[in-house]
């Protein structure tokens, strides 16, 4: 499924709102989260699950082509976590 | 961030109320749940992708008691944040 289809199908399900607001609506709400990312918050989506960010350790690495090593600064990497209601649908 | 705060956002960007506001998350969320629990993946551009992946099973062992035991095949999601959100978080 593709931004397109959900677009789609919650315009279908949602009365008096045309195709074109829920796009913005959907966009409203996955730019939500991207904003909170990127202040560092985490987003907690009860139901479906909590986006966080987990800090990577500096570490020193090589380049497998040359042998070399280098330094890999320490980076933020973002984690989903899958909600306890998904998880036993999926499995149910 | 919660469901409570994106709710406020459409309000204001969309001129919903906030019941409104708050039914379409609630239907956002449970289409994309029941799209993942037919073990489709979903893509959203710029954003990124949730895939569902499904697991064997294999043997493991309650780390409590010791105990071997079977776990059961399962289904597993996912998700890999697009390029785009990548580089925002990176900043």
């Amino acid at each position: 499924m593709t931004r397109s289809v959900l677009v789609d199908k919650v315009a279908e399900k949602v009365e008096g709102l045309t195709r074109k607001q829920t796009e913005i609506v959907i966009e409203t709400v996955f730019d939500g989260i991207k904003d909170a990312l990127r202040k560092g918050e985490k987003i907690e989506i009860r139901g479906f699950g909590n986006f966080r960010l987990k800090t990577r350790n500096p570490r020193r690495a090589r380049n497998p082509k040359t042998g070399e090593s280098v330094d890999v600064p320490a980076k933020k990497v973002l984690h989903f976590k899958v909600g306890k209601e998904l998880k036993e649908l999926l499995n149910s | 961030m919660t469901k409570a705060d994106i709710a406020d956002a459409i309000f204001e960007k969309v001129g919903l109320s906030k019941k409104e506001a708050q039914d379409i998350i609630e239907i956002i969320f449970e289409t994309l749940k029941q799209t993942l629990k037919e073990g489709e993946s979903v893509k959203i551009s710029s954003f990124g992708t949730f895939h569902v992946r499904k697991k064997a099973a294999r043997r493991g062992r309650n780390p409590k008691t010791g105990e071997d035991l079977e776990i059961s095949p399962r289904k597993v999601i996912t998700f890999r944040a697009s390029n785009k959100l990548k580089s925002v978080i990176e900043q």
